[in-house]
């Protein structure tokens, strides 16, 4: 038999309803295979063996039965370790979570679970989602399967790493400012940002209300498009759910001809590498040569973009996590005087120092004399780069360029200087500030065989037009090596 | 660099945080706090006098739906994660004198 873990998560479904491969022996090759390589990597912060092979049975009778037929029957996958999984612990990648066990899972676990997918384990990330290279995670960095001297990329770093390492078929994976495109791209995975209200955000651990996504992390455009389909329902329970088309799969074959794709300047100014800029412009040329329609243009604004994301982000996480007290899950502090230096001390202890620079900026810019001043300015600014996607999506079909300036970088690199960690995420953030669909897709590799992705942006709820454009590209085989 | 965070905003700042720093801790708090200042206050290039602010990326409805329960007693399960249990609740410090 030709190696398991090779198989895309549809292929490995197939085989596995066609009754050539048995699903404990999916989960089985999945475990072996993550207990050899998973002291390197640190994709996982869990792994839970048990309740994988009991699953596995399970989903086989079904199997057998003829119940279950899904394109996810049988598959292993990974979730990251902000996603709430009933009876898995679930940390956030913080002390302060180390031993909180949810007592339900999120929507969108529970969705793949129906479809009979199987939890594996939970990934590795940058503490409450907060970085750029999994290296602020309390349970050690994530390093990239690609060469193990340079970071996986974040915040949903373990996410990526598994699914670049087959350590598992695909994950799911959150993304707030670019946490599943951008370790995406540097570990050399298709990940996806779907239209903010796509997938529900019941049971994931909330960072940034307004910009948080659930996104999935696969190896190739297909896996990606079933997954999705999945995933994609509507919810009562979060209330910015909506009900939407969530065909991917039938957009996969999609001619391109005549397709307009426009190129944001911005995208290739100071900053970009000479190698990431070739291989998005070898992209470029391919999707040129099938027959799309690609031209230049000015999106403005991108600047402002990265300031006032973190002002945001920063403020909603303040918010956000002052529900981490001590008093009903998580850590607390073992010594204390009363109540509020119970609060103090366990905060103090339980979170990183990168999760405390966030809380403490977001506290200030909400603060009474600085509110108008940082926080509602960046509101306003989020009105106006709409307004220029908005304009954008009038003449164009697609937006694309990189997703990052540069590949992954080494580790213990980055942390040094957090300003020059925030300033990378440039191309990704805008697509959360304005709640637009974006994916990064392989697209090549630098001469030290780094991976690059090409980012592929969309108006709200038209992923269909990026299904077709990854799709093409992924079709069109060879690589964009610079 | 304009210095804005004075030592008594860094104390307001660590009680809006529920965080304990100690004299190190602030003094690094303080210029990480007056390193991103600096950055955000590019937006202020910006004319935004006419400009509504976007809080949310979708137009915002209220959304309401039955307030039925429907997860189940999940008690001890939600206990089981509490750090303190005190007769079946969420053990505290003693708050009242």
């Amino acid at each position: 038999m030709d190696n398991i873990l090779e198989l895309s998560a549809v292929g490995l479904s197939e085989r596995i309803k066609a009754g050539d491969i048995k699903v404990i022996d999916a989960v089985n090759a999945v475990i072996e295979h993550i207990e050899n390589v998973d002291d390197t990597f640190n994709s996982f912060i869990t792994i839970d063996k048990e309740y994988a092979r009991i699953r596995a049975g399970e989903v086989q009778a079904l199997i057998d039965a003829g119940k279950l037929d899904s394109k996810l029957a049988g598959v292993p996958f990974a979730v990251k370790d902000n996603i709430c999984t009933k009876g898995i612990r679930t940390t956030c990648g913080s002390k302060i979570l180390n031993n909180f066990v949810p007592t339900y899972s999120a929507l969108a676990v529970t969705l793949l679970e129906n479809a009979g997918a199987i939890i594996i384990g939970k990934a590795n990330m940058d503490e409450f989602a907060m970085g750029s290279t999994s290296e602020t995670s309390a349970y050690g960095a994530v390093k990239n399967p690609n060469n193990i001297k340079m970071v996986a990329g974040g915040s949903s770093g373990g996410s990526a790493s598994a699914v670049a390492a087959n350590e598992c078929f695909f994950a799911l994976g959150s993304d707030t400012g670019g946490s599943v495109r951008q370790p995406a791209s540097h570990c050399g995975v298709v990940g996806m940002k779907p239209t903010y209200s796509t997938v529900s955000r019941y049971g994931l651990i909330a960072f940034a209300s307004s910009l948080d996504q659930i996104g999935p992390l696969c190896k190739n455009v297909t896996d990606m498009a079933a997954v999705m389909e999945v995933i994609s329902v509507y919810d009562e329970k979060d209330s910015t759910s909506v009900k939407r088309d969530s065909n991917y799969l039938k957009h996969l074959n999609k001619d391109i001809k005549g397709l307009k794709i426009g190129v944001p300047k911005e995208y290739f100014q100071k900053g970009l590498d000479g190698e990431v800029k070739a291989c998005i412009q070898n992209a470029i040329n391919k999707l040129e040569d099938m027959g799309a329609v690609v031209e230049e243009f000015e999106l403005g604004l991108m600047e402002y973009t990265v300031p006032a994301y973190y002002t945001i982000s920063s403020a909603e996480a303040s918010s956000n996590l002052a529900r981490y007290d001590g008093i009903k899950y998580g850590h607390r502090t073992d010594k204390y005087e009363d109540l509020h230096d119970l609060y103090k001390k366990t905060r103090s202890e339980g979170f990183g120092e990168e999760v405390k620079r966030r809380i403490m900026v977001g506290s200030f810019v909400l603060s009474e004399g600085y509110y108008d001043e940082y926080y509602i300015k960046a509101l306003k600014i989020r009105t106006l780069i709409k307004e220029r996607f908005d304009k954008a999506f009038e003449k164009y079909d697609v937006i694309i360029g990189p997703v990052t300036p540069t590949t992954a970088p080494s580790l213990d690199a980055s942390l040094i200087s957090p300003m020059k960690m925030y300033l990378s995420d440039i191309y990704t953030v805008p697509a959360n500030l304005v709640g637009i669909p974006a994916m990064s897709v392989p697209c090549g590799q630098d001469s030290k065989g780094m991976p690059v992705g090409l980012q592929i942006m969309a108006n709200n709820f038209r992923e269909d037009k990026i299904f077709s454009i990854a799709f093409a590209l992924e079709q069109s085989g060879g690589d964009g090596n610079a | 660099m304009k210095k804005r965070i004075s030592n008594e905003t860094i104390e307001y700042i660590g009680i809006l945080s529920k965080l304990e720093l100690d004299e190190t801790e602030k003094e690094q708090a303080v210029s990480d706090i007056e390193m991103m200042l600096d950055f955000f206050d590019k937006m202020s290039e910006l004319d935004t006098e006419d400009v509504a602010p976007m809080s949310h990326p979708m137009a915002n409805n209220n959304v309401f739906r039955e307030d039925v329960v429907t997860n189940g007693d999940m008690r001890e399960d939600m206990l089981k994660n509490a750090p303190m249990v005190l007769d079946g609740m969420f053990g505290v410090p003693k708050t009242f004198g």
